[in-house]
């Protein structure tokens, strides 16, 4: 109940955003708002133990199936683009995960940032798609509705709000009963779990597999937002903008991967202002500082504040 | 004539440790059974064989006339072999509630919660409930892993060392916990214990097992005051005996 009144509220927070905010606030909320749906499949995994350092492989993805529907088919509706972009993750995660679900710690991390720099590679070399330079997409309708140039966006930043709200409930229902406390019984102890009759490969695969979903649905957002799409959404900055996001905001909410993807776009925007050339040593002092000080993210500091209120 | 777990023919070695020598032993439904000897017996491994986390070099493993060599841990688990170990397999963060909720809702119990409330005060572990599994002194995360194990679907239920690195005045009552839960589940219990004390009092039937074979079989009394048990498992001086 608690949880549904919160995502009614953050439902309509994003749409009064959609409506009533400048272009650019719009821009911005979008990229935020992808990265943290990329974050919250990103914190399903991390409930097992296993960091990704290749999430761009299925936000690439997701990208790359959005722009290819618009240049390839001429399929200009955000709608499917948004849908088949997290099929298409969701599918190579099923795929993947069945190497990528026996291996732990950091033969996993490695493993997966090794599968994301091949589609890197491949997408740089392939002049077909633009190589280096990508290619732009464009989207007009939602579900067949057209409307007035300017409010496209608009539009897409609300469906991909409700979408964000939906996933992010479920993925709260989901973590809140047995499989939440079996990921983490994963995380704790494997051979105990296995000598309780569950398989944890399986635990690991499907949370896996909503990780390349999550993921692949927010890089068509961000490709919604963009209007391009290039092989940099698979490179290996950009799996660990997910990783720096998901340990700003901590794991242990699932509204912390929005907050802290909204912190992280902000201080972006900001810093891409003021400061250019020290952005990447901005980024670096403030993991510095989160590991150091705060080491369960941003959130335990709401927590805290809330018990102590 | 009534038995639930038989081994026949058991062989395992590690390079030139031989674990198990030929080891045959059938167990009976309903009885409660200690496998003693001296460290390096092959107790664990015999355990480790029984539920799959070892393959035997030959030999066949019955379990419900059902030969189950070459089955995962995960399966002969779900057939209703359940074990505790020799260091307590627990989840860390966790605490000792959700340990047990997690264990009866893999289990499959028709109302999880209600498992886990039988679960806990059947395991006296009510007062734990809520403190972090990693925190609890060892005697607690002994029963604990005990009590997970013993699920709603557990048949045979084997214990690797359940009172060590316990204090001896708490190992008669962490005893007595066990082997009441497992006489209230029905369950078939294999132990293994190296205090003799222990052994006597809970057991019905001994086996010694030394060098990876066994030496003696049968009640506590015969098997306790053999020679050769009392050589080679309990380290008496055994009087005019040969060297
Ligand atoms: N996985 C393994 N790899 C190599 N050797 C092993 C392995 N498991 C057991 N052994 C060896 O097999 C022999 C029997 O070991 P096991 O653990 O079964 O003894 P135990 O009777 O349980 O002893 P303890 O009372 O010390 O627990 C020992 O010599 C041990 O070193
Ligand atoms: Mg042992």
């Amino acid at each position: 109940m608690k949880a549904l009144a919160a995502a009614a509220v953050a439902l309509a927070l994003l749409i009064a955003l959609a409506l009533l905010a400048p272009q650019w606030l719009v821009f911005m909320a979008m990229l935020a708002l992808a990265k943290g749906v990329v974050v919250l499949g990103l914190v399903v995994l991390m409930r097992t133990g296993l960091v990704s350092f290749g999430q761009g492989l299925y936000f690439g993805i997701g990208a790359y199936a959005a722009a290819l529907l618009s240049h390839q088919w001429h399929i200009a509706d955000a709608a499917v683009m948004l849908l088949a972009a997290a099929a298409a993750g969701g599918l190579i995660a099923a795929l993947l995960g069945l190497l990528l679900a026996r291996y732990r710690d950091i033969f996993f991390a490695m493993l997966s940032l090794a599968l994301s720099m091949i589609l890197y590679g491949l997408l740089v070399k392939s002049a077909a798609l633009g190589s280096t330079d990508g290619f732009n997409l464009h989207a007009r309708t939602f579900f067949g509705m057209a409307f007035a140039s300017g409010m496209e966006r608009r539009v897409f930043l609300i469906a991909g709000s409700a979408c964000a709200v939906v996933a992010a409930l479920m993925v709260h229902r989901l973590l809140g009963r047995h499989w939440g406390r079996l990921a983490s019984a994963v995380r704790d102890n494997e051979l105990r779990v296995s000598y309780l009759g569950a398989s944890p490969y399986r635990v690991v695969y499907v949370n896996y597999l909503i990780a390349g979903a999550l993921a692949g649905f927010g890089g068509a957002l961000a490709a919604l937002a963009v209007g391009h799409v290039d092989p940099e959404t698979t490179y290996w900055t950009t799996s660990g903008e997910f990783v720096f996001i998901a340990i700003l905001g901590g794991t242990q909410s699932i509204i912390a991967p929005f907050v802290a993807a909204a912190i992280f776009e902000a201080l972006r925007t900001i810093a891409s202002q003021y400061a250019p050339n020290v952005w990447q040593m901005s980024l670096g002092l403030a993991m510095l500082a989160i590991i150091m000080f705060q080491p369960a993210g941003l959130w335990s500091l709401a927590e805290r504040w809330r018990r102590s209120a | 004539m009534n038995a639930v777990l038989t081994a026949e023919g058991l062989k395992k070695s590690f390079g030139a440790v031989t674990a198990a020598a030929n080891i045959s032993l059938a167990f009976d439904a309903n009885t409660v059974v200690s496998l003693i000897g001296a460290n390096g017996a092959g107790k664990t491994t015999f355990l480790n064989m029984v539920t799959g986390y070892l393959k035997p070099d030959s030999g066949r493993i019955m379990f419900d006339r059902r030969n189950i060599v070459g089955l995962s841990p995960r399966q002969i688990t779900k057939l209703g072999v359940s074990r505790s170990f020799q260091v307590p397999q627990l989840f860390q963060t966790l605490n000792v509630r959700d340990n047990l909720l997690i264990a009866e809702s893999i289990a499959g119990a028709k109302d999880p919660q209600a498992a886990t409330d039988a679960a806990l005060a059947r395991f006296a572990l009510e007062p734990y409930g809520h403190q972090q599994a990693g925190l609890l002194p060892e005697g607690i995360r002994k029963l604990l892993d005990v009590a997970m194990a013993l699920s709603s679907r557990s048949k045979l239920l084997l214990l690797d060392e359940p009172t060590s690195s316990v204090s001896a005045d708490e190992k008669f009552a962490i005893m007595d916990v066990v082997m009441g839960a497992a006489r209230a589940a029905g369950v078939t219990v294999i132990f293994v214990e190296h205090d003799m004390d222990i052994v006597a009092r809970f057991a019905g039937r001994v086996v010694a097992f030394y060098d990876g074979g066994i030496i003696a079989d049968g009640t506590p009394d015969t098997v306790l005051r053999a020679d050769s048990v009392r050589r080679y498992v309990i380290g008496d001086e055994v009087p005019h005996a040969a060297a």
